[in-house]
């Protein structure tokens, strides 16, 4: 008979408007209000009828691997000797693999030797042209640049304001834990350890190697006292800090950088020498 | 393959086969191309229309995927077309290739023997400056005829010009940052072909809007042939019209309200992807494929991953990407196939007068899907999944973690189990929904049967693919046709109806839905069997410049739209660097509009807006 498909598919209209009511009775208008827990009533996945997310009073939230403009990460500030220190070496590989090419990075020198040093005198992420792609978290060898979830960058000046510079772009390490815990344990994994590559390798010389830096003065606090300055990093605790892990090492301090001292002597030396018969 | 003994017909011999015989046949014209890497055979551009009948008649290549030009300045300084010819009954490509000199660079046109050609000769004209002689309209397509220069060509740079290829070094280590337009001032860096007439473009006039496209209507004053004033007229449609779904313009002339020709103007959104993909490194591609037909960015990352994967197994360092890879691709891509299903049939749906509350329905579940591919990939429509030899990651355990979820806690599942409840209960019963709401609705088959038709040989001879294709009853799936990734143990039908009208296409598309869920179920119980086993074969992620041996490779997929195709050539270790010779991109939503013309002709203008929607274009990809 004529329309009965019509009718059929109205009738499926109208299961769906009555169904929204029925949801709303069920829930006594619950859905309705503000209140964080009844959030979960409008979205699970037996709502139905009307699932409209309230933006900006209600936000869905994203998901762990969710990408947005990239920041870069820096230690702790309660961490006991790179505190504030980039990850990021400056080895240039975010800027390589950038499809619209919108990482600048200024290579940091140490001002006495002219030689490069691992840590980026200045970086700059121009946000108009990040595509949000992910590589340049993916493809760091340092885990130093994340890709961030705050995805609310909207401002009335784009020449202004969205070239991030470093300071913009830094977010201590801690941060990165909060929004993304487990992949941030997953890389702890692979990397050994809460800190840094290097601050790990520091600790298994026993001691700082960054050559810029200029040395701390005072040796880490002994193993016990770091321990209890550094919080527990959620959600495991298996990989024990670094640096308490070194100072129960066997090697005296000294000893070390004595050696350390002893073979840079020994490369001066030989650069001395190399220079000398290029001259000559 | 067991070659095919002497007697059997020509049209099914096997590739070597064929090309032996067309070098029997034409021992002058055609010889094999030898340089390292390449395939098929180069064609002497004389005699390439005989040659062209003679593939499409005697050795039954009836269906022209692509045709595409490559500029090799300096590597032999020579213009090449490039033909990709498959037989629609299915199998391998039958590539043969016209070359030519740079300046002066005329091929004869193949638009008489594939219809199919003509929008892609058209790019390459205006792209590469090809002269193609015996085309019936060879003007500009995506760039305005008072564009100056042909882009794609190895010596022209764009305005913003920086460095021929990418990675920049301005950029590490020593990286000022500037904008590019504060050093290239717009206006400044403009130039014009001698003879444009600059003053049109202050020309209002009507006649003025539709100059370049060679109607031959008068827009102003259309007489008949007794000399009456008739009442055919120009309508212009779009760009900006809701129903072109983008910036899509056509030019319709109409007698009263039948539609007796109709131009498609394109190049509103052009951005000339392929030029920048070819100052990208190879994987700077693979975010730039998302932009393409954005509804379905995990079968653009899938096609162009298996094109340069062709290319990287003619190198040594190359493995083959895990099983547990391939059921994962397999699974993003169907996935991204019912999104882009529902979303054509809703969109379709809205052109024809179903005002949003059929496709607010399908967007519901879209939106479950799209949350999937969020958690996974990490974002919901630009998902940058794929990568050489292996994908970005492997599920996560959970949808939503423990972070974020201050106000979230509903959407915290375990994946799989959200997988399952998609796949077993929540697609199944929305298709269901769909098929209630609309297939036997007699409003809906009044306004789509019968209109807007396209013959089965009509529709291989205009290169047609995908929903288009088989909806005009020619059951051609590369899945099947020409299998990849792991859809030959899959189980599953080529969805086909036979009538060509805009409810075939419907029809046709409700079906490959059902086959998608049902690949689904078959992907299931292989990521179990699979579980723990990693995404890359040897267990660590592939390098981020890989080193890409010489040669060329079509990859090509079976993507929500129709055939998606991408042609690369790499000029390997000769220039240095990580970036493709040549990238092209064969984009469904541009040819499937090649035949959109004669399958408009003698409807009604309400009619084209459904025509245009059951072809089921993208601008991103259309334009590039």
């Amino acid at each position: 008979m004529y329309g009965t498909g019509l009718a059929k598919g109205l009738m499926l209209t109208l299961r769906h408007f009555v169904d929204s009511y029925i949801d709303d009775i069920r829930y006594g208008f619950r859905k309705y209000s503000h209140s964080v827990d009844n959030f979960g009533i409008r979205q699970g996945t037996q709502t139905k009828g009307v699932i409209t997310v309230q933006y900006p009073d209600e936000k869905v939230a994203v998901p762990e691997r969710f990408r947005f403009v990239p920041f870069l990460i820096v230690e702790d500030e309660y961490h006991p000797t790179r505190a504030g220190k980039d990850w990021c070496t400056s080895c240039g590989i975010c800027a390589k693999v950038c499809p619209p090419q919108c990482i600048w990075i200024v290579r940091g020198n140490d001002p006495a030797t002219g030689r490069p040093v691992p840590e980026p005198e200045a970086f700059f992420i121009d946000i108009d042209i990040c595509m949000n792609c992910g590589y340049c978290a993916e493809y760091c060898p340092f885990d130093a640049i994340k890709m961030d979830h705050d995805y609310e960058l909207a401002s009335y000046d784009r020449t202004t304001h969205h070239i991030h510079d470093k300071e913009r772009l830094s977010k201590p390490n801690s941060y990165w834990r909060s929004i993304a815990p487990t992949r941030a344990y997953e890389e702890m994994l692979a990397r050994g350890t809460w800190e840094h590559k290097d601050a790990a390798k520091e600790a298994r010389r026993g001691k700082s190697s960054s050559r810029s830096a200029p040395r701390p003065a005072a040796k880490p606090a002994p193993a016990p006292a770091t321990k209890e300055a550094q919080p527990t990093p959620e959600p495991a605790v298996n990989a024990a800090p670094a640096p308490a892990a070194a100072a129960e090492g066997t090697t005296p301090w000294s000893e070390d950088d004595a050696k350390r001292e002893e073979r840079r002597r020994k490369a001066l030396e030989r650069k001395a020498r190399r220079a000398a018969k290029r001259g000559g | 393959m067991p070659t095919a003994a002497p007697a059997a017909p020509l049209t099914s011999t096997t590739i070597d086969g064929a090309i032996d015989h067309l070098q029997a046949t034409y021992p002058k014209a055609v010889s094999a191309d030898n340089r390292e890497g390449y395939g098929g055979i180069i064609v002497e551009s004389a005699q390439l229309l005989d040659v062209a009948r003679f593939i499409r008649d005697e050795l039954g290549f009836d269906y022209l995927s692509s045709a595409t030009a490559v500029d090799y300045l300096g590597a032999g300084d020579h213009m090449e077309m490039v033909y990709h010819a498959y037989r629609s009954s299915g199998g391998g490509a039958l590539v043969f290739k016209a070359q030519t000199e740079r300046d002066q660079a005329e091929i004869p046109s193949l638009v008489s023997v594939w219809r199919g050609a003509d929008f892609q000769e058209r790019e390459a004209w205006d792209l590469y400056g090809i002269h193609f002689p015996g085309h019936p309209n060879l003007k500009r397509i995506l760039m305005w005829e008072g564009f100056h220069g042909h882009p794609m060509r190895k010596d022209w740079r764009e305005a913003y010009y920086e460095e021929e290829q990418k990675p920049f070094d301005s950029r590490w280590p020593g990286g000022h940052v500037h904008r590019a337009e504060e050093k290239n001032v717009f206006g400044k860096n403009v130039s014009y072909p001698r003879e444009i007439d600059l003053s049109r473009l202050m020309d209002t006039s009507e006649s003025a809007v539709y100059q370049s496209l060679g109607l031959g209507v008068d827009v102003e004053r259309v007489m008949d042939k007794d000399g009456f004033e008739t009442n055919e007229l120009v309508v212009n449609m779009g760009p900006h019209h809701p129903s072109t779904h983008g910036v899509f313009r056509m030019v319709l002339t109409v007698d009263g309200e039948t539609v007796t020709s109709l131009e498609p103007v394109m190049g509103y959104l052009h951005r000339n992807h392929e030029k920048i993909g070819e100052r990208n490194t190879y994987l700077h591609n693979i975010p730039f494929t998302d932009r393409l037909d954005y509804i379905s960015s995990m079968g653009n990352n899938h096609g162009y991953v298996l094109a340069v994967e062709q290319l990287l197994s003619l190198g040594r360092r190359y493995n083959q990407p895990t099983y547990r890879c391939e059921v994962l691709r397999v699974l993003m891509v169907e996935l991204s196939r019912i999104v882009n299903h529902l979303w054509a049939i809703g969109f379709w749906l809205n052109d024809i007068g179903a005002f949003f509350t059929p496709v607010l329905y399908f967007i519901q579940e879209r939106e479950r899907i799209l949350d999937f591919f969020e958690a996974v990939a990490g974002s919901r429509m630009m998902c940058n999944y794929m990568r050489f030899g292996g994908l970005f990651g492997d599920l996560p355990e959970r949808i939503k973690s423990v972070s974020n979820l201050t106000n979230d806690r509903a959407r915290d599942y375990n994946t799989i189990q959200f997988l399952t409840e998609m796949v077993s209960e929540r697609i199944p019963r929305t298709i269901d929904e769909l098929e209630q709401l609309l297939t036997q609705n007699e409003i809906l088959i009044e306004r789509s049967v019968g209109v807007g038709v396209l013959g089965a040989a009509d529709a291989i001879n205009y290169s047609a693919a995908g929903p288009l294709l088989r909806g005009s009853g020619v059951p051609y799936d590369i899945r099947r046709a020409d299998p990849y990734s792991i859809y030959d143990e899959l189980d599953f039908d080529v969805a086909v109806e036979d009538a060509g009208d805009m409810y075939a296409r419907y029809r046709v598309r409700v079906k490959e839905l059902r086959e998608s869920v049902r690949i689904l179920r078959q992907l299931l119980p292989r990521l179990e069997a699979t579980k723990g086993q990693s995404i890359w074969a040897d267990g660590k992620p592939g390098a981020y410049a890989p080193r890409v041996p010489l040669g060329e490779a079509y990859g090509r997929v079976e993507n929500g739209k129709g055939e998606l195709g991408y042609y690369i050539v790499s000029a390997g270790g000769k220039s240095g660097t990580s970036n493709p010779w040549r990238y092209h991109v064969r984009a469904p939503s541009f040819i499937n509009l090649t035949p959109m013309g004669i399958m408009s002709q003698g409807y009604k203008v309400a009619d084209i807006v459904g025509i245009l929607g059951s072809i089921d274009i993208v601008l991103g990809e259309t334009d590039r």
